[in-house]
């Protein structure tokens, strides 16, 4: 039976570029650009830990330290050496794959918990250095970052800057749509199910796992720097661990596996960290217990407990659930949503 | 006085010492971390917020209740192994038979919540908590001073490490234990109850952290913060020395707040991220870790 919604299911492209449009409207409705822009930035991250996660089936725990290296990099070649902002985003892309390469040549020597672990305490150690180092601006970090020119557009203009970040953002999600769906992706995929199998088919598993991740870093790394060039600021808050932590929560509350998931997760966090403080003070309110005046403060307590609830009820995520009810009442399927079960 | 290197000796064993003491806390928890991935193959990364909570409790039982260090130094691990089982009990136990990755998160998930708590009523600013009378001042040696306090958390934690050992490698319950690690289901055909050795593993583990928080509580702040800065250093220990062996997470713990403790007197602006370079090298030279086994 050919309905609406399976013809949309089977042509991605449409929906993909539906959202998009919607997305480019919405400063248009009234809704605040500057936040609209942080949105886009940590959704790009999302997707690009989601190229990793949902697509290789690589658990990195140290993501914020590609976001901190482009924000620092980019921040420095935009402020210190006077670089147009197409440079300085590039020169923190390339930034943050250089020490990408780095990571991804010691981490993937081991697998499974062990990556994980190896990337978190790597990222640690770049913090340390952040920390140290002069460049950075150590505690305060790296203020006042000038926005100056996208080939002649003027980035002063916050509306200007809105679509020069949404182009940066599309292009990015373009990049790994087409990674996915390539048969560069499809290998990946395959290492995610069965690594020993992939190994026996005659694929050098280290080789892709290593692309995959300089190429997730590269993209954390462009969406680190674009934070940047909006915020006007890089600080150490980029690369503690923590926000590898979020960027974590971020694609496992959309959808691991999928492309639009982590966007929405992105969103949805975000915005509950936006929120939460005034959440705490309505609760206070109503309950008359004082405690919740304090919520803003300790953000962690609300995300952990989203964590624990995600990974033991809702392990596909917001898009992975609704994928799988338009699966379940016989429409086609369109993406598999990450794999649930062990994988050898 | 006699230098080393030119350093002072009694600067320099004076660091030594605080090297132990951080060691002895890195051994302390990665045996635990490596006791729990034994059975439950799980890394439980709530371990660094039970040993925040086991400093806590120390600091608390003292504050309210009027119990002395010597009362909690039972009493917090004891309270921390009873949430342990329902952590074990309620949360983990669902996540076996899935990959290993959700129950990294559901432990991290279980960090962010613990810190939140006492963030939420204490703040990020750190308690302090006093040295108990007993162990107070410092023994001169002749060649350097010895502050009893530490002297006593290094003594009691290789006494409870090599404890441990002694119970895992020595005891017939030991042995059930790691038959349990190799084969959980030839081990239950048995007639053991292996859920409820899986439990009691996950509590005695987290226990072993409280006990090394209220070790913790009298030399560093307090704060619902100083069990993530440890635990990653901890879990770049536990790559390290691999897995494999009881007693080698115990050696690679004290041997790795030696070098930490070495690095501050040669090079103190690397000392906090030595242990991460190690991390490397040896992930370069022997991708398995020193202890662990390629598999």
């Amino acid at each position: 039976m050919q309905t609406g919604t399976a013809a949309v299911a089977r042509n991605p492209l449409l929906v993909y570029g539906a959202l998009f449009l919607a997305i480019a409207l919405l400063p248009v409705l009234g809704v605040y650009p500057i936040f609209v822009m942080k949105v886009l930035c940590y959704a790009l991250f999302a997707c690009a830990f989601n190229l990793l996660i949902g697509f290789t089936g690589l658990l990195s725990f140290g993501h914020a330290a590609f976001l901190g290296t482009a924000a620092y990099a980019a921040g420095h070649a935009l402020k210190v050496w006077g670089l147009p902002a197409p440079l300085g985003l590039l020169f923190g892309m390339l930034a943050a794959g250089g020490v990408g390469l780095l990571f991804g040549l010691l981490a993937i020597r081991r697998t499974g918990i062990y990556f994980s672990m190896i990337t978190l305490a790597l990222s640690q150690m770049l913090f340390f250095f952040f920390l140290q180092a002069s460049f950075t601006g150590g505690e305060d970090g790296l203020q006042s970052v000038p926005r100056g020119n996208f080939l002649g557009l003027d980035l002063t203009q916050d509306l200007n800057l809105f679509y020069v970040v949404l182009a940066i953002f599309i292009a990015g999600f373009w990049l790994i749509y087409r990674t996915v769906n390539s048969p560069f992706g499809q290998v990946l995929t395959s290492i995610r199910e069965n690594e020993a199998r992939a190994t026996s088919l005659g694929y050098d598993v280290d080789r892709f796992k290593l692309l995959a991740f300089v190429l997730s870093a590269a993209l954390a790394g462009l969406a680190g720097a674009t934070k940047t060039l909006v915020l006007g600021f890089a600080t150490l808050t980029d690369a503690v661990w923590t926000t590898s932590g979020l960027v974590i929560l971020m694609t496992l509350v959309g959808g691991m596996g999928t492309l639009v998931g982590p966007m929405l997760g992105a969103l949805i966090i975000i915005a509950l960290e936006n929120k939460i403080g005034d959440l705490g003070k309505a609760l206070a309110e109503i309950t008359g217990v004082d405690w919740f005046n304090g919520l803003g403060e300790s953000v962690s307590l609300v995300t952990g407990l989203i964590f624990i609830v995600c990974v033991l009820a809702f392990r596909r995520g917001v898009v992975g659930e609704a994928l799988a009810l338009i699966d379940k009442f016989g429409k086609e399927p369109t993406q598999t949503p990450a794999p649930a079960k062990k994988p050898h | 006085m006699t230098d080393l290197f030119g350093i002072p000796l009694p600067a320099l064993l004076s660091q030594l010492l605080l090297g132990l003491v951080n060691g002895s806390f890195y051994a302390m928890l990665s045996l635990g971390l490596a006791v729990i991935f034994g059975l439950l193959n799980i890394i439980n990364f709530a371990h660094g917020a039970l040993y925040m909570m086991g400093a806590f409790l120390a600091w608390m039982g003292l504050e309210y209740l009027g119990l002395n260090y010597w009362v909690m130094l039972l009493l917090a691990p004891l309270v921390v192994g009873v949430l342990g089982i329902f952590i074990e009990r309620l949360l983990l136990q669902w996540l076996y038979k899935l990959d290993h990755i959700y129950s990294l998160l559901l432990t991290f998930g279980i960090t962010l919540v613990l810190e939140g708590i006492f963030r939420s009523f204490y703040g990020s600013s750190g308690q302090q908590y006093a040295v108990p009378d007993a162990l107070q001042g410092a023994t001169n040696l002749g060649f350097m001073v010895l502050p009893n306090y530490r002297a006593w958390v290094v003594v009691a934690s290789i006494t409870v490490c090599l404890a441990v050992w002694a119970l895992i490698e020595k005891t017939s319950l030991g042995a059930t234990l790691r038959a349990g690690t190799e084969n959980p289901k030839l081990v239950q055909a048995f007639g053991i109850n292996v859920p409820r050795m899986i439990t009691l593993t996950y509590a005695a583990g987290v226990a072993l952290a409280a006990f090394a928080g209220v070790l913790a509580a009298p030399i560093l702040q307090v704060t619902a913060l100083m069990g993530s800065n440890l635990i990653i250093v901890v879990f770049a220990v536990v790559v390290i020395g691999g897995m494999g062996s009881i007693l080698g997470s115990i050696v690679t713990g004290l041997g790795l707040g030696v070098i930490e403790g070495l690095t501050k007197v040669f090079y103190p602006e690397a000392s906090s991220t030595v242990v991460f370079v190690v991390m490397a090298i040896v992930l370069l030279v022997r991708p398995a870790g020193l202890f662990g086994k390629e598999k």
